[in-house]
């Protein structure tokens, strides 16, 4: 989850007091408050506004969304034209292709940097890396104190062991394939390079490195500091649309502290492209489209109010988009934002009045019987994780033979998926020796087991006596088959779940299919769990049950 | 004899009659002894007495240092330290030797072998142990030796040596064993010491229990029956009962079917595919991560199960867009689609339900209750599992403002008055709502679920067409942590049985 931390005093300052129904505003406007002191605002930016990840971008968003005149409609910020005098360019050599195809860059003078701002900076590059740019797989970002760069600069690929500079907060110069196992960064983000067999990097014209995307700076040519006044910004990815509009958020949030943005020509070959591109995309709108999802009655005026409240502007039934943007795909993205600028308070909800028929999923119906038979008899019903851990399924039940399904990565230690309800029925009791006996426990639900490689799912009924024997499990059993007006049969079986006592446990079938077992569980058993207290215990597959019912 | 001291008489029940003669001593060993009953029934019989005022009883617990399992053993046999002393002092050995020969389990020669090293009474030089005190002083009883002798002690009135042997074989396993046990004293009143020396031959005509018998025959006619103290606490009783989430579950299934809504269902396991292509969750979004969904390291077949022009269309939607959509601009991959997770969300079934729907026969309603996984850890506020419920309404008028109708119908019958509806974000919704409840105990807005419209890259691809369907998804133990004042999310599948029994049930709507 990304959060924007906003300083209180900065806030009331810029926009406004914060009281009840600012604060009810903000979260009006999609981006909730998740926490608030006297200091601080948290809000939180949900994944499709990462544009909103600074807080001047938040700022002159959330102030048109206000109404503030002056704020609302396209936001523009002057580019200053590539000069080919200046230098301003940046080669791309085709020896990125395969690594990290594209980048997109700019530079923004006129900046005055405090170590506020230096954070600041900082702060958004780690979120935009977080979210849009997907732990920097998809799109990083870097940004160089200009002052220590010779133009132009050279983005292209070369051999690891050949690349040798002094990351950015590391003591001494190492080769590229060095920073993949030393330093920080390069452990964390190695996995993104390390399969390749050149890493790319930035060089300036007198053959200094600048960095090593996406992994990290050198401390010389690519660190901001308090003296910093220019800078040149690149981001570098797989899709130059993507990392034209990520170069567009860090843009236009320099510019809001001042900075004068110039624009730079990237050479791909033959081809030149000029970065920054602020030219806003065109969309289609259709006003009946806007009324009959919203279910409102909005004139055309009203639809252009709205977008341009939201930062869009409206021409001839089309809608400019701010080139920040990055999560309009479909005109569904703008009607939303107008429902937005509307005011979602502003709806009067209705149901329509259309007739369909309820109705409850039959198995579902059946399982509620069963357990009102079985509560009906004093029996409590109780209700464990799916997932489970290898020493309650396996290790204490002595089953020796289980095709238990892993789940991968788990962050718990319960990490298969339960092939039984009985061995979780005698955790149950174990875990309860100190309550008041009798305990007359049952549960309904899933357990999975595997079959010839495909993992099939299986409603299981279990019912644990404790203290019990074999005739009162039969007894319940037996009772239970009456209400339900089907046949169980007891019978005989040699494969009978080792954790019984041999002799005194049986196999239940039903339609002359073994469903599960019935009997009293072993002592040696009960130790494992430490359980004072004979248990008689049964465990059915009432799969078909529930289909001849049903 | 007062009226009220026949009464009395009359309300004794044969055991406290039975012991009244023995009551005089003051004694609650002897009354055991003299009277011949057992230590609980003759308690419960002086309880009654209490209770009756006929003696004064008070009951106060004293803990008790005894002998657990394997100290009795060793009491007999020697500690493990003192079978080891025993073997060196005849040769000294090398660890392994030691280990074999003592025939001590390696867990007893673990701590046999701490407690002589922290005693220096041996120590280890080029992995042999060897004796490091004179043979006078391994002679002598250790403190831990001597301790076990003079038990049992009472816990309150240990020495400081005492207390030193206790703690050092407290921590090894089943020596010593700690319990509590209850110190009987009682006094005899005055009304007491009145009803002792009545006769009480009277009250032994008394009719105790009502037998069939009796009924039959008639041989109650003339006699009294003794009477109750009707007063007096009688052992609690539970009743069966279901689970709380499931009562809650049946609750919103009742909800549901009241709206017109039709249940879906459908497996735990779910391929990719239907968890979150067909729902537009593009393949590099962070939730497809194993950091955050379980996975299981197994494919399906999509092609066995999914019509081929419905996996087509999705990946379209994903690829390039579909019906005005520009789609997420990279290439998708069938395989990435095919993997097994744990399903994080109901609306897998909403998705699978919408491939299905008969377009001629709109409109339809659907919902959904159950489990839903992620890969979290397990804390107060965390936990892998969770239940959601989930509805849709697939609706060519559908709209926005019939969503927040729906949303607030259902919220009302599940118990919430004030809600409000704020802007969200889900990848396969626009528009999309977060459905807040105003808890007024609290003084707080609660965030109680998702919703929104899907977008036209899921329907398009499911339904064939663009048709509108609303859908919410709420997550359900926030509501049943706040009815049921639960606190700990653990506690929803702790199976407590004592909890369990005594939890209200669900009463709502």
């Amino acid at each position: 989850m990304a959060i924007l931390s906003i300083s209180r005093k900065q806030f009331e300052k810029d926009i406004g007091k914060l009281d009840e129904k600012m604060e009810n505003k903000v979260a009006m406007f999609g981006t909730p408050i998740e926490a608030i002191t006297n200091e601080n605002i948290d809000v939180e930016i949900f994944p499709n506004r990462p544009d909103l990840l600074s807080y001047g971008n938040f700022k002159n968003s959330f102030l048109a969304f206000l109404g503030k005149s002056g704020k609302t409609g396209l936001r523009k910020i002057k580019i200053e034209p590539y000069n080919p005098k200046k230098n301003y360019e940046v080669i791309i050599d085709k020896s990125v292709e395969k690594v990290r195809p594209y980048t997109a860059c700019a530079i923004v003078k006129n900046l005055k940097f405090d170590d506020n701002k230096i954070k600041e900076i900082i702060d958004i590059q780690e979120k935009l890396h977080a979210t849009l740019g997907r732990k920097r797989k998809k799109a990083a970002i870097g940004i160089y104190p200009l002052e220590e760069i010779k133009l132009p600069i050279c983005y292209k690929a070369i051999d690891p062991d050949r690349i040798k500079f002094q990351p950015l907060e590391f003591p001494r110069e190492i080769t590229g394939r060095q920073i993949l196992s030393q330093h920080p960064a390069g452990r964390e983000y190695g996995f993104l390079l390390e399969n390749y067999d050149m890493y790319p990097v930035f060089i300036d014209a007198s053959n200094e490195v600048l960095s090593m995307p996406p992994i990290i700076n050198s401390h010389k040519t690519g660190k901001i500091t308090r003296e910093t006044k220019e800078v040149f910004v690149e981001c570098s990815g797989f899709d130059l649309n993507i990392l034209k509009k990520l170069l567009n958020i860090i843009i236009f949030s320099l510019a809001e502290i001042g900075g004068k943005v110039y624009s730079m020509n990237l050479k791909y070959g033959n081809k030149n492209i000029a970065t920054p591109d602020l030219t806003p995309e065109s969309m289609k709108i259709s006003l009946d489209n806007v009324n009959k999802l919203l279910g409102l009655n909005l004139k055309e005026n009203d639809i252009k109010k709205c977008l341009e409240k939201m930062g869009y502007e409206y021409k001839n039934k089309s809608v400019l988009i701010p080139a920040y943007r990055t999560d309009i795909l479909h005109e569904v993205d703008l009607i939303e934002d107008i429902a937005i600028a509307y005011g979602y308070e502003n709806f009067m909800p209705k149901i329509p009045q259309i007739s369909t028929i309820g109705e409850q999923d039959k198995k579902e119906v059946i399982k509620k019987k069963i357990a009102e038979i079985l509560t009906g008899l004093g029996l409590l019903e109780t209700s464990s994780y799916h997932l489970t851990t290898i020493d309650d399924q396996i290790k204490k039940t002595e089953l020796k033979e289980t095709n238990a399904v892993e789940v991968m990565d788990s962050k718990t230690e319960y990490n298969i998926l339960r092939n039984d309800l009985a061995h979780y029925m005698l955790k149950i009791l174990s875990e309860n020796v100190d309550v008041e006996y009798p305990q007359e426990i049952f549960q309904l639900g899933k357990i999975f087991h595997q079959e010839s490689n495909i993992i099939k799912e299986k409603e299981h009924l279990s019912i644990a006596l404790a203290p019990g024997n074999f005739t009162k499990a039969k007894q319940i059993i037996d009772y239970l088959s009456k209400m339900l007006n089907i046949k169980f049969n007891i019978v005989n079986s040699s494969k009978i779940p080792g954790y019984f006592i041999d002799g005194r446990a049986a196999e239940i079938t039903f339609n002359n299919k073994s469903i599960g077992h019935i009997g009293e569980i072993h002592p040696k058993i009960l130790n494992n769990f430490k359980i004072k207290m004979p248990v008689a215990l049964l465990e059915i597959d009432i799969e078909d049950v529930l289909r001849e019912l049903s | 004899m007062t009226q009220n001291n026949k009464e009395i008489i009359e309300s004794l029940s044969p055991i406290e009659r039975k012991i009244m003669p023995y009551l005089k001593e003051q004694n609650f060993d002897l009354v055991i002894k003299h009277s011949g009953e057992d230590r609980v029934t003759a308690l419960r019989a002086l309880e009654f007495l209490n209770s009756k005022g006929i003696i004064n009883l008070h009951i106060s617990k004293k803990k008790i240092v005894d002998l657990g399992t394997n100290g009795i053993f060793y009491k007999k046999k020697g500690l493990p330290e003192r079978q080891l002393l025993h073997l060196i002092e005849k040769k000294s050995c090398s660890l392994e030797e030691a280990q074999k020969e003592s025939k001590l389990s390696q867990n007893e020669f673990r701590a046999a072998l701490g407690a002589l090293k922290k005693k220096a009474m041996i120590e280890l030089k080029n992995g042999k142990i060897m004796l490091n005190s004179p043979k006078n002083e391994i002679a002598k009883k250790t403190l831990e030796e001597t301790f076990i002798d003079e038990l049992p002690l009472d816990y309150n009135q240990l020495k400081p040596e005492q207390l030193f042997a206790l703690n050092n074989l407290r921590e090894r396993k089943e020596i010593i064993e700690i319990r509590e046990e209850q110190i009987i004293k009682y006094e005899v009143t005055e009304l007491g010491k009145q009803i002792i020396k009545e006769d009480l031959s009277s009250a032994e005509s008394l009719i105790e229990e009502l037998t069939p018998e009796m009924i039959k025959i008639g041989s109650w006619k003339g006699k009294k029956f003794r009477r109750y103290d009707v007063i007096s606490q009688v052992p609690r009783i539970y009743g069966g009962k279901r689970h709380f989430v499931s009562q809650a579950t049946d609750y919103a299934r009742k909800v549901w079917t009241e709206m017109g809504f039709k249940e879906m269902s459908g497996e735990l396991i779910m391929s990719s595919f239907w968890n979150f292509d067909a729902l537009f969750t593009a393949q590099d979004h962070p939730v497809r991560e194993m950091q955050d969904t379980f996975f299981l390291n197994k494919n399906i077949n999509l092609n066995k199960d999914i019509d081929v022009k419905v996996i087509n269309n999705v990946k379209q939607a994903h690829e390039k867009g579909i019906v005005g959509s520009k789609g997420w601009q990279y290439k998708w991959d069938e395989k990435t689609a095919e993997k097994l997770v744990l399903r994080t969300h109901t609306t897998c079934l909403s998705a699978r339900t919408l491939s299905k729907a008969d377009k001629n026969k709109l409109p339809q309603k659907y919902f959904a209750v159950g489990k839903c996984f992620r890969n979290e850890t397990l804390d107060w506020k965390h936990g892998f599992e969770f239940n959601q419920t989930e509805g849709i309404v697939i609706d060519e008028n559908a709209n926005f403002a019939h969503l927040l109708g729906y949303l607030q119908e259902f919220f009302k019958k599940m118990g919430f008055e004030k809600i409000r509806f704020r802007p969200s974000y889900f990848p396969y919704t626009e528009p999309s709502v977060e459905i807040d409840v105003y808890h007024p105990e609290k003084k707080i807005w609660l965030e109680l679920g998702g919703a929104g419209i899907f977008r036209p890259e899921v329907t398009t691809p499911l339904l064939g067409k663009a048709i509108p369907v609303l859908a919410w998804g709420p997550g359900f133990d926030r509501m049943l942590m706040d009815y049921y004042e639960i606190k700990d999310l653990r506690d929803m599948y702790k199976n407590d049985i004592k909890q369990l029994r005594q939890m209200k049930l669900w009463i709502k709507g």
